[in-house]
Protein backbone atom coordinates (compact mmCIF):
# COMPACT_ATOMS: atom_id res chain seq x y z
CA UNK A 1 0.00 0.00 0.00
CA UNK A 2 2.77 2.35 1.00
CA UNK A 3 4.66 1.42 -2.12
CA UNK A 4 1.65 2.18 -4.30
CA UNK A 5 1.18 5.52 -2.59
CA UNK A 6 4.75 6.43 -3.33
CA UNK A 7 4.45 5.40 -6.95
CA UNK A 8 1.30 7.44 -7.41
CA UNK A 9 2.85 10.48 -5.83
CA UNK A 10 5.83 10.26 -8.15
CA UNK A 11 3.67 9.72 -11.22
CA UNK A 12 1.46 12.67 -10.36
CA UNK A 13 4.33 15.11 -9.84
CA UNK A 14 6.08 13.88 -12.99
CA UNK A 15 3.04 14.19 -15.18
CA UNK A 16 2.10 17.52 -13.66
CA UNK A 17 5.54 18.91 -14.51
CA UNK A 18 5.29 17.41 -17.99
CA UNK A 19 1.91 18.98 -18.64
CA UNK A 20 3.09 22.37 -17.44
CA UNK A 21 5.40 22.42 -20.43
CA UNK A 22 2.42 22.55 -22.74
CA UNK A 23 0.68 25.50 -21.17
CA UNK A 24 -0.11 27.19 -24.49
CA UNK A 25 -1.66 24.02 -25.81
CA UNK A 26 -3.68 23.56 -22.65
CA UNK A 27 -5.09 27.04 -22.99
CA UNK A 28 -6.14 26.30 -26.56
CA UNK A 29 -7.74 23.02 -25.52
CA UNK A 30 -9.63 24.82 -22.80
CA UNK A 31 -10.82 27.43 -25.31
CA UNK A 32 -11.86 24.82 -27.85
CA UNK A 33 -14.44 23.55 -25.37
CA UNK A 34 -16.46 26.73 -25.83
CA UNK A 35 -19.55 25.05 -27.26
CA UNK A 36 -21.53 25.35 -23.98
CA UNK A 37 -20.84 29.08 -23.96
CA UNK A 38 -22.19 29.41 -27.51
CA UNK A 39 -25.28 27.40 -26.65
CA UNK A 40 -25.74 29.47 -23.54
CA UNK A 41 -26.29 32.44 -25.83
CA UNK A 42 -28.99 30.69 -27.85
CA UNK A 43 -30.82 29.27 -24.83
CA UNK A 44 -30.79 32.40 -22.69
CA UNK A 45 -32.15 34.28 -25.70
CA UNK A 46 -34.77 31.59 -26.31
CA UNK A 47 -35.86 31.55 -22.67
CA UNK A 48 -36.78 35.20 -22.95
CA UNK A 49 -39.15 34.54 -25.84
CA UNK A 50 -40.57 31.06 -25.28
CA UNK A 51 -41.93 28.87 -22.52
CA UNK A 52 -39.12 26.56 -21.45
CA UNK A 53 -38.57 24.57 -18.28
CA UNK A 54 -35.73 26.83 -17.18
CA UNK A 55 -35.45 30.59 -16.87
CA UNK A 56 -32.88 32.65 -18.70
CA UNK A 57 -30.61 32.93 -15.66
CA UNK A 58 -30.91 29.21 -14.96
CA UNK A 59 -29.83 28.44 -18.51
CA UNK A 60 -26.81 30.71 -18.12
CA UNK A 61 -25.76 28.96 -14.92
CA UNK A 62 -26.45 25.54 -16.30
CA UNK A 63 -24.22 26.07 -19.32
CA UNK A 64 -21.49 27.62 -17.25
CA UNK A 65 -21.60 24.49 -15.06
CA UNK A 66 -21.55 22.32 -18.18
CA UNK A 67 -18.51 24.19 -19.42
CA UNK A 68 -16.77 23.44 -16.13
CA UNK A 69 -17.83 19.79 -16.12
CA UNK A 70 -16.62 19.29 -19.68
CA UNK A 71 -13.23 20.67 -18.73
CA UNK A 72 -13.06 18.41 -15.70
CA UNK A 73 -14.02 15.23 -17.52
CA UNK A 74 -11.95 15.49 -20.72
CA UNK A 75 -10.35 12.13 -21.50
CA UNK A 76 -8.04 11.22 -24.37
CA UNK A 77 -6.63 7.87 -23.22
CA UNK A 78 -7.74 6.02 -26.36
CA UNK A 79 -5.44 7.99 -28.65
CA UNK A 80 -2.47 7.44 -26.37
CA UNK A 81 -3.22 3.77 -25.90
CA UNK A 82 -3.72 3.27 -29.62
CA UNK A 83 -0.32 4.80 -30.30
CA UNK A 84 1.34 2.65 -27.67
CA UNK A 85 -0.06 -0.46 -29.31
CA UNK A 86 0.68 0.53 -32.90
CA UNK A 87 4.23 1.56 -32.06
CA UNK A 88 4.73 -1.39 -29.72
CA UNK A 89 5.57 0.84 -26.78
CA UNK A 90 3.19 -1.02 -24.53
CA UNK A 91 5.83 -3.75 -24.32
CA UNK A 92 8.06 -1.55 -22.17
CA UNK A 93 5.22 -0.56 -19.91
CA UNK A 94 4.36 -4.20 -19.38
CA UNK A 95 7.83 -4.84 -18.01
CA UNK A 96 7.17 -2.50 -15.11
CA UNK A 97 5.62 -4.04 -11.98
CA UNK A 98 2.60 -1.75 -12.33
CA UNK A 99 -0.58 -1.93 -14.37
CA UNK A 100 0.05 0.42 -17.36
CA UNK A 101 -3.32 2.07 -16.84
CA UNK A 102 -1.92 4.07 -13.93
CA UNK A 103 0.36 6.01 -16.22
CA UNK A 104 -2.69 7.18 -18.12
CA UNK A 105 -4.75 7.87 -15.03
CA UNK A 106 -2.09 10.04 -13.47
CA UNK A 107 -1.23 11.87 -16.66
CA UNK A 108 -4.92 12.83 -16.91
CA UNK A 109 -5.04 13.96 -13.31
CA UNK A 110 -1.79 15.88 -13.67
CA UNK A 111 -3.15 17.61 -16.74
CA UNK A 112 -6.30 18.50 -14.87
CA UNK A 113 -4.30 20.34 -12.23
CA UNK A 114 -2.29 22.14 -14.90
CA UNK A 115 -5.53 23.14 -16.62
CA UNK A 116 -7.28 24.47 -13.52
CA UNK A 117 -5.84 28.00 -13.62
CA UNK A 118 -7.00 28.43 -17.22
CA UNK A 119 -10.50 27.24 -16.36
CA UNK A 120 -10.61 29.65 -13.46
CA UNK A 121 -9.53 32.55 -15.68
CA UNK A 122 -12.08 31.75 -18.39
CA UNK A 123 -14.89 31.43 -15.86
CA UNK A 124 -13.81 34.61 -14.10
CA UNK A 125 -13.75 36.48 -17.39
CA UNK A 126 -17.14 35.16 -18.22
CA UNK A 127 -18.67 36.26 -14.94
CA UNK A 128 -17.27 39.74 -15.52
CA UNK A 129 -19.08 39.85 -18.85
CA UNK A 130 -22.25 38.22 -17.57
CA UNK A 131 -22.70 39.15 -13.93
CA UNK A 132 -26.24 37.75 -13.83
CA UNK A 133 -24.85 34.23 -14.27
CA UNK A 134 -22.91 34.51 -11.04
CA UNK A 135 -23.96 32.57 -8.00
CA UNK A 136 -22.24 31.01 -5.00
CA UNK A 137 -23.24 27.45 -4.23
CA UNK A 138 -23.07 26.50 -0.54
CA UNK A 139 -20.26 24.34 0.81
CA UNK A 140 -22.30 21.14 0.91
CA UNK A 141 -23.33 21.48 -2.73
CA UNK A 142 -19.78 22.22 -3.69
CA UNK A 143 -18.44 19.16 -1.88
CA UNK A 144 -21.08 16.96 -3.49
CA UNK A 145 -20.30 18.48 -6.90
CA UNK A 146 -16.61 17.70 -6.52
CA UNK A 147 -17.37 14.14 -5.48
CA UNK A 148 -19.75 13.58 -8.40
CA UNK A 149 -17.31 15.20 -10.84
CA UNK A 150 -14.63 12.75 -9.77
CA UNK A 151 -17.05 9.87 -10.29
CA UNK A 152 -18.03 11.31 -13.68
CA UNK A 153 -14.40 11.55 -14.72
CA UNK A 154 -13.80 7.98 -13.55
CA UNK A 155 -16.79 6.71 -15.54
CA UNK A 156 -15.75 8.63 -18.64
CA UNK A 157 -12.21 7.30 -18.33
CA UNK A 158 -13.40 3.74 -17.81
CA UNK A 159 -15.64 3.86 -20.87
CA UNK A 160 -12.94 5.24 -23.12
CA UNK A 161 -10.30 2.89 -21.77
CA UNK A 162 -12.63 0.00 -22.55
CA UNK A 163 -12.93 1.15 -26.15
CA UNK A 164 -9.16 1.54 -26.18
CA UNK A 165 -8.86 -2.21 -25.60
CA UNK A 166 -10.11 -2.75 -29.14
CA UNK A 167 -6.78 -1.35 -30.29
CA UNK A 168 -5.42 -4.86 -29.68
CA UNK A 169 -7.46 -6.06 -32.64
CA UNK A 170 -7.95 -3.05 -34.90
CA UNK A 171 -5.72 -0.15 -35.83
CA UNK A 172 -8.44 2.45 -35.57
CA UNK A 173 -10.08 1.96 -32.21
CA UNK A 174 -10.50 5.71 -31.95
CA UNK A 175 -13.17 5.52 -34.67
CA UNK A 176 -15.41 3.76 -32.10
CA UNK A 177 -14.74 6.57 -29.69
CA UNK A 178 -15.65 9.18 -32.29
CA UNK A 179 -19.00 7.54 -32.89
CA UNK A 180 -19.59 7.26 -29.13
CA UNK A 181 -18.65 10.89 -28.68
CA UNK A 182 -21.53 11.96 -30.91
CA UNK A 183 -24.03 10.30 -28.60
CA UNK A 184 -22.17 11.80 -25.70
CA UNK A 185 -22.38 15.25 -27.26
CA UNK A 186 -26.10 15.18 -27.88
CA UNK A 187 -27.37 13.07 -24.99
CA UNK A 188 -25.15 14.12 -22.10
CA UNK A 189 -26.91 17.42 -21.68
CA UNK A 190 -24.17 19.51 -23.24
CA UNK A 191 -26.35 20.87 -26.05
CA UNK A 192 -29.37 21.38 -23.82
CA UNK A 193 -30.42 20.43 -20.30
CA UNK A 194 -32.40 17.20 -20.13
CA UNK A 195 -35.26 19.25 -18.70
CA UNK A 196 -36.10 20.56 -22.17
CA UNK A 197 -35.91 17.14 -23.89
CA UNK A 198 -39.23 15.58 -24.88
CA UNK A 199 -40.31 13.49 -21.84
CA UNK A 200 -40.15 10.17 -23.68
CA UNK A 201 -36.59 10.79 -24.90
CA UNK A 202 -35.55 11.93 -21.46
CA UNK A 203 -36.77 8.74 -19.81
CA UNK A 204 -34.72 6.59 -22.18
CA UNK A 205 -31.64 8.77 -21.96
CA UNK A 206 -31.66 8.63 -18.17
CA UNK A 207 -30.90 4.93 -18.29
CA UNK A 208 -27.83 5.49 -20.48
CA UNK A 209 -24.44 6.50 -19.08
CA UNK A 210 -24.28 9.82 -20.93
CA UNK A 211 -26.18 12.24 -18.68
CA UNK A 212 -24.25 11.18 -15.58
CA UNK A 213 -21.02 12.55 -16.99
CA UNK A 214 -22.20 16.13 -17.51
CA UNK A 215 -25.84 16.69 -16.72
CA UNK A 216 -25.77 15.10 -13.26
CA UNK A 217 -22.86 17.13 -11.80
CA UNK A 218 -24.01 20.29 -13.58
CA UNK A 219 -27.51 19.92 -12.16
CA UNK A 220 -26.11 19.57 -8.65
CA UNK A 221 -24.05 22.71 -9.04
CA UNK A 222 -26.90 24.77 -10.47
CA UNK A 223 -29.43 23.46 -7.97
CA UNK A 224 -31.77 21.70 -10.40
CA UNK A 225 -33.79 18.84 -8.87
CA UNK A 226 -31.84 15.57 -8.87
CA UNK A 227 -32.76 12.02 -7.85
CA UNK A 228 -29.52 11.17 -6.08
CA UNK A 229 -30.13 7.53 -5.24
CA UNK A 230 -31.24 6.57 -8.73
CA UNK A 231 -28.47 8.57 -10.38
CA UNK A 232 -25.75 6.99 -8.27
CA UNK A 233 -27.20 3.53 -8.83
CA UNK A 234 -27.29 3.91 -12.62
CA UNK A 235 -23.86 5.51 -12.68
CA UNK A 236 -22.43 2.72 -10.53
CA UNK A 237 -24.00 -0.01 -12.64
CA UNK A 238 -22.54 1.38 -15.84
CA UNK A 239 -19.14 1.68 -14.20
CA UNK A 240 -19.41 -1.96 -13.08
CA UNK A 241 -20.40 -3.14 -16.55
CA UNK A 242 -17.58 -1.29 -18.27
CA UNK A 243 -15.06 -2.41 -15.66
CA UNK A 244 -15.95 -6.06 -16.22
CA UNK A 245 -15.74 -5.74 -20.01
CA UNK A 246 -12.52 -3.79 -19.70
CA UNK A 247 -10.73 -6.42 -17.60
CA UNK A 248 -11.99 -9.22 -19.82
CA UNK A 249 -10.75 -7.50 -23.00
CA UNK A 250 -7.47 -6.58 -21.34
CA UNK A 251 -6.69 -10.22 -20.54
CA UNK A 252 -7.77 -11.39 -24.00
CA UNK A 253 -5.87 -8.58 -25.68
CA UNK A 254 -2.62 -9.17 -23.87
CA UNK A 255 -2.52 -12.72 -25.21
CA UNK A 256 -2.97 -11.25 -28.66
CA UNK A 257 -0.37 -8.49 -28.25
CA UNK A 258 2.86 -9.12 -30.11
CA UNK A 259 4.75 -5.91 -29.39
CA UNK A 260 5.07 -5.18 -33.08
CA UNK A 261 7.48 -2.38 -33.95
CA UNK A 262 9.14 -2.22 -30.54
CA UNK B 1 4.59 13.80 -67.01
CA UNK B 2 4.87 17.05 -68.85
CA UNK B 3 3.13 20.02 -67.29
CA UNK B 4 1.28 22.59 -69.35
CA UNK B 5 3.01 25.93 -69.79
CA UNK B 6 -0.12 27.99 -69.11
CA UNK B 7 0.01 28.60 -65.33
CA UNK B 8 -3.72 27.99 -64.85
CA UNK B 9 -3.80 24.64 -66.57
CA UNK B 10 -0.54 23.76 -64.84
CA UNK B 11 -2.06 24.31 -61.43
CA UNK B 12 -5.18 22.51 -62.49
CA UNK B 13 -3.16 19.53 -63.65
CA UNK B 14 -1.28 19.51 -60.38
CA UNK B 15 -4.47 19.51 -58.33
CA UNK B 16 -5.68 16.51 -60.28
CA UNK B 17 -2.44 14.70 -59.63
CA UNK B 18 -2.41 15.57 -55.92
CA UNK B 19 -5.96 14.50 -55.34
CA UNK B 20 -5.87 11.27 -57.29
CA UNK B 21 -2.89 10.22 -55.16
CA UNK B 22 -4.62 11.27 -51.96
CA UNK B 23 -7.80 9.42 -52.88
CA UNK B 24 -6.03 6.21 -53.78
CA UNK B 25 -4.18 6.37 -50.47
CA UNK B 26 -7.44 6.75 -48.58
CA UNK B 27 -9.16 3.94 -50.44
CA UNK B 28 -6.88 1.60 -48.54
CA UNK B 29 -8.97 2.26 -45.46
CA UNK B 30 -12.43 1.54 -46.77
CA UNK B 31 -13.81 0.51 -43.40
CA UNK B 32 -12.93 3.92 -42.06
CA UNK B 33 -15.00 5.51 -44.75
CA UNK B 34 -18.08 3.58 -43.65
CA UNK B 35 -17.38 4.65 -40.09
CA UNK B 36 -17.05 8.27 -41.09
CA UNK B 37 -20.32 8.08 -43.02
CA UNK B 38 -22.01 6.69 -39.91
CA UNK B 39 -20.44 9.42 -37.81
CA UNK B 40 -21.69 12.09 -40.20
CA UNK B 41 -25.17 10.64 -40.14
CA UNK B 42 -25.13 10.64 -36.34
CA UNK B 43 -23.85 14.21 -36.29
CA UNK B 44 -26.62 15.31 -38.60
CA UNK B 45 -29.28 13.56 -36.51
CA UNK B 46 -27.85 15.33 -33.47
CA UNK B 47 -27.92 18.74 -35.19
CA UNK B 48 -31.54 18.22 -36.16
CA UNK B 49 -32.38 17.09 -32.64
CA UNK B 50 -30.70 20.19 -31.25
CA UNK B 51 -32.80 22.39 -33.50
CA UNK B 52 -35.95 20.42 -32.74
CA UNK B 53 -35.55 21.15 -29.02
CA UNK B 54 -36.32 24.77 -29.83
CA UNK B 55 -39.02 24.31 -32.44
CA UNK B 56 -40.69 21.36 -30.73
CA UNK B 57 -41.89 23.59 -27.92
CA UNK B 58 -43.49 26.18 -30.15
CA UNK B 59 -40.56 28.57 -29.98
CA UNK B 60 -38.93 29.78 -33.17
CA UNK B 61 -35.98 31.99 -33.97
CA UNK B 62 -37.31 35.37 -34.94
CA UNK B 63 -38.19 35.31 -38.62
CA UNK B 64 -37.04 31.74 -39.25
CA UNK B 65 -39.52 28.93 -39.79
CA UNK B 66 -38.43 25.32 -39.18
CA UNK B 67 -37.60 24.74 -42.86
CA UNK B 68 -35.69 28.00 -43.08
CA UNK B 69 -33.65 27.10 -40.03
CA UNK B 70 -33.01 23.71 -41.64
CA UNK B 71 -31.25 25.48 -44.51
CA UNK B 72 -28.81 26.96 -42.01
CA UNK B 73 -28.14 23.48 -40.62
CA UNK B 74 -27.67 22.18 -44.17
CA UNK B 75 -25.13 24.86 -45.05
CA UNK B 76 -23.37 24.30 -41.74
CA UNK B 77 -23.08 20.57 -42.43
CA UNK B 78 -21.88 21.26 -45.96
CA UNK B 79 -19.14 23.60 -44.76
CA UNK B 80 -18.12 21.12 -42.09
CA UNK B 81 -17.68 18.52 -44.81
CA UNK B 82 -15.80 21.02 -46.94
CA UNK B 83 -13.34 21.75 -44.16
CA UNK B 84 -12.80 18.04 -43.43
CA UNK B 85 -12.27 17.30 -47.10
CA UNK B 86 -10.07 20.19 -48.12
CA UNK B 87 -8.82 22.15 -45.14
CA UNK B 88 -8.11 19.85 -42.20
CA UNK B 89 -5.96 17.39 -44.14
CA UNK B 90 -3.75 20.12 -45.62
CA UNK B 91 -3.48 22.83 -43.08
CA UNK B 92 -2.85 20.64 -40.06
CA UNK B 93 0.13 19.42 -42.01
CA UNK B 94 1.73 22.86 -42.05
CA UNK B 95 2.39 22.38 -38.35
CA UNK B 96 4.11 19.07 -39.02
CA UNK B 97 6.24 20.57 -41.79
CA UNK B 98 7.39 23.39 -39.56
CA UNK B 99 8.07 21.13 -36.61
CA UNK B 100 10.19 18.67 -38.60
CA UNK B 101 11.82 21.22 -40.87
CA UNK B 102 10.43 19.52 -43.98
CA UNK B 103 8.91 22.81 -45.08
CA UNK B 104 12.25 23.35 -46.83
CA UNK B 105 11.33 20.80 -49.49
CA UNK B 106 8.04 22.54 -50.14
CA UNK B 107 9.70 25.93 -50.44
CA UNK B 108 12.18 24.57 -52.97
CA UNK B 109 9.47 23.48 -55.39
CA UNK B 110 8.91 25.77 -58.39
CA UNK B 111 5.29 26.53 -57.47
CA UNK B 112 3.61 28.78 -54.94
CA UNK B 113 4.16 27.28 -51.51
CA UNK B 114 0.74 28.44 -50.36
CA UNK B 115 -0.81 26.58 -53.27
CA UNK B 116 1.16 23.43 -52.53
CA UNK B 117 0.29 23.47 -48.84
CA UNK B 118 -3.39 24.23 -49.44
CA UNK B 119 -4.15 21.74 -52.17
CA UNK B 120 -1.75 18.90 -51.64
CA UNK B 121 -4.20 16.57 -50.04
CA UNK B 122 -7.92 15.94 -49.90
CA UNK B 123 -9.89 13.59 -47.75
CA UNK B 124 -12.89 11.58 -48.82
CA UNK B 125 -14.07 11.56 -45.23
CA UNK B 126 -15.64 14.94 -45.72
CA UNK B 127 -17.82 13.65 -48.55
CA UNK B 128 -20.70 12.29 -46.42
CA UNK B 129 -21.11 15.63 -44.67
CA UNK B 130 -21.06 17.50 -47.99
CA UNK B 131 -23.75 15.20 -49.41
CA UNK B 132 -25.94 15.25 -46.29
CA UNK B 133 -25.65 19.03 -46.16
CA UNK B 134 -26.77 19.38 -49.78
CA UNK B 135 -29.56 16.91 -49.15
CA UNK B 136 -30.91 18.92 -46.22
CA UNK B 137 -30.75 22.17 -48.19
CA UNK B 138 -32.55 20.52 -51.08
CA UNK B 139 -35.19 18.97 -48.81
CA UNK B 140 -35.93 22.28 -47.11
CA UNK B 141 -35.80 24.07 -50.47
CA UNK B 142 -38.44 21.77 -51.97
CA UNK B 143 -40.64 22.23 -48.90
CA UNK B 144 -40.31 25.99 -49.29
CA UNK B 145 -40.83 25.74 -53.06
CA UNK B 146 -37.65 27.58 -53.92
CA UNK B 147 -36.90 28.09 -57.61
CA UNK B 148 -33.58 27.11 -59.17
CA UNK B 149 -32.51 30.75 -59.31
CA UNK B 150 -32.62 30.91 -55.50
CA UNK B 151 -30.12 28.05 -55.30
CA UNK B 152 -27.91 29.93 -57.73
CA UNK B 153 -28.08 33.12 -55.69
CA UNK B 154 -27.19 31.10 -52.58
CA UNK B 155 -24.17 29.64 -54.33
CA UNK B 156 -22.19 32.88 -54.50
CA UNK B 157 -22.21 33.69 -50.76
CA UNK B 158 -21.42 30.06 -49.99
CA UNK B 159 -18.31 30.37 -52.15
CA UNK B 160 -17.43 33.53 -50.25
CA UNK B 161 -18.04 31.69 -46.98
CA UNK B 162 -15.76 28.83 -48.02
CA UNK B 163 -13.06 31.34 -49.01
CA UNK B 164 -13.34 33.11 -45.64
CA UNK B 165 -13.09 29.80 -43.83
CA UNK B 166 -10.06 28.73 -45.84
CA UNK B 167 -8.29 32.07 -45.30
CA UNK B 168 -8.85 32.03 -41.55
CA UNK B 169 -7.63 28.48 -41.33
CA UNK B 170 -4.55 29.20 -43.40
CA UNK B 171 -3.68 32.29 -41.35
CA UNK B 172 -3.93 30.25 -38.16
CA UNK B 173 -1.83 27.52 -39.75
CA UNK B 174 0.80 30.06 -40.73
CA UNK B 175 1.24 31.16 -37.12
CA UNK B 176 2.85 27.78 -36.47
CA UNK B 177 6.05 29.28 -37.89
CA UNK B 178 6.34 31.11 -34.56
CA UNK B 179 4.55 28.82 -32.15
CA UNK B 180 5.32 25.44 -33.75
CA UNK B 181 3.07 23.08 -31.83
CA UNK B 182 -0.39 24.47 -32.32
CA UNK B 183 -2.29 21.45 -33.60
CA UNK B 184 -5.24 22.53 -31.56
CA UNK B 185 -5.52 26.13 -32.66
CA UNK B 186 -7.73 24.82 -35.44
CA UNK B 187 -9.79 23.10 -32.75
CA UNK B 188 -10.56 26.51 -31.30
CA UNK B 189 -11.65 27.69 -34.74
CA UNK B 190 -13.80 24.57 -35.15
CA UNK B 191 -15.32 25.16 -31.74
CA UNK B 192 -16.27 28.72 -32.62
CA UNK B 193 -17.59 27.56 -35.99
CA UNK B 194 -20.25 25.57 -34.14
CA UNK B 195 -22.04 28.86 -33.64
CA UNK B 196 -22.99 28.56 -37.32
CA UNK B 197 -25.56 25.87 -36.53
CA UNK B 198 -28.15 28.53 -35.78
CA UNK B 199 -29.14 31.72 -37.61
CA UNK B 200 -27.59 34.80 -36.05
CA UNK B 201 -30.88 36.21 -34.70
CA UNK B 202 -30.94 33.28 -32.27
CA UNK B 203 -28.10 34.89 -30.31
CA UNK B 204 -28.06 37.86 -27.95
CA UNK B 205 -26.73 41.07 -29.46
CA UNK B 206 -23.28 40.79 -27.90
CA UNK B 207 -22.83 37.35 -29.45
CA UNK B 208 -24.02 38.68 -32.81
CA UNK B 209 -21.41 41.41 -32.76
CA UNK B 210 -18.71 38.91 -31.85
CA UNK B 211 -19.70 36.43 -34.56
CA UNK B 212 -19.97 39.11 -37.22
CA UNK B 213 -16.97 41.32 -36.66
CA UNK B 214 -14.46 39.28 -34.66
CA UNK B 215 -14.99 35.71 -35.84
CA UNK B 216 -17.10 36.10 -38.98
CA UNK B 217 -19.30 33.04 -38.52
CA UNK B 218 -22.35 35.02 -39.67
CA UNK B 219 -20.92 35.12 -43.20
CA UNK B 220 -20.46 31.37 -43.30
CA UNK B 221 -24.00 30.15 -42.78
CA UNK B 222 -26.55 32.88 -42.03
CA UNK B 223 -25.76 35.17 -44.97
CA UNK B 224 -25.76 32.34 -47.56
CA UNK B 225 -29.00 30.97 -46.11
CA UNK B 226 -30.66 34.36 -46.35
CA UNK B 227 -29.43 34.79 -49.91
CA UNK B 228 -30.85 31.38 -50.75
CA UNK B 229 -34.18 32.40 -49.27
CA UNK B 230 -34.05 35.53 -51.40
CA UNK B 231 -34.21 38.01 -48.54
CA UNK B 232 -30.57 38.94 -47.99
CA UNK B 233 -29.72 42.59 -47.99
CA UNK B 234 -27.36 43.07 -50.98
CA UNK B 235 -24.97 45.00 -48.76
CA UNK B 236 -24.39 41.85 -46.68
CA UNK B 237 -23.47 39.86 -49.77
CA UNK B 238 -21.16 42.60 -51.00
CA UNK B 239 -19.66 42.78 -47.52
CA UNK B 240 -19.17 39.03 -47.55
CA UNK B 241 -17.41 39.25 -50.93
CA UNK B 242 -15.15 42.07 -49.78
CA UNK B 243 -14.27 40.19 -46.61
CA UNK B 244 -13.50 37.03 -48.58
CA UNK B 245 -11.18 38.84 -50.98
CA UNK B 246 -9.51 40.83 -48.23
CA UNK B 247 -8.88 37.77 -46.08
CA UNK B 248 -7.57 35.78 -49.03
CA UNK B 249 -5.17 38.58 -49.88
CA UNK B 250 -4.17 38.92 -46.25
CA UNK B 251 -3.56 35.18 -45.87
CA UNK B 252 -1.10 35.37 -48.76
CA UNK B 253 0.69 38.45 -47.41
CA UNK B 254 0.76 36.96 -43.93
CA UNK B 255 2.27 33.74 -45.23
CA UNK B 256 5.06 35.64 -46.99
CA UNK B 257 5.66 37.61 -43.83
CA UNK B 258 5.71 34.45 -41.70
CA UNK B 259 8.19 32.76 -44.01
CA UNK B 260 10.74 35.45 -43.25
CA UNK B 261 10.86 34.07 -39.72
CA UNK B 262 11.10 30.44 -40.74
CA UNK B 263 14.46 29.11 -39.60
CA UNK B 264 14.23 25.56 -40.90
CA UNK B 265 14.76 23.85 -37.56
CA UNK B 266 16.21 20.36 -37.34
CA UNK B 267 16.80 19.73 -41.04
Amino acid sequence: MKRLYKIFQTLLSTYYAYMLEYRAELLLWALSGCLPIILMGVWTQAAQGGAFALTSAQFARYFLAIFLCRQLTVVWVIWEFEREIVEGKLAFRLLQPLDPVWHHVWSHIGERFARLPFIAVIIGLFILLYPSAFWIPDAGTLALFILVSICAFALQFLIQYTFAMFAFWTEKASAIQELWFLFHLFLSGSIAPLEVFPPGVRQVVEFLPFPYILHFPASILTGLPVDYLRSFLIMGSWAGIFYAINRYLWRKGLKQFSGMGA
Amino acid sequence: MKLASNPFSKYFQLIRLFWSTAISAELEYRMNFIFSALTSLGGLAGSLFGLFLFYGQGYHFQGWSWEEALIVVGIFTFLKGFSTAFLAANLNRIVKHVERGTLDFVLLKPISSQFWLSFHSMSLWGLPDILFGLFIVLYAGIKLKLSWTSYLSGLIPILFGATILYSLWFILGATSVWFTRIYNITEVLKGLMDAGRFPMVAYPVSYQVFFTFIVPVAFLTTVPAEALLGRANPSWIIGSGCLAIALLWFSNQFWRFALRFYTSASS
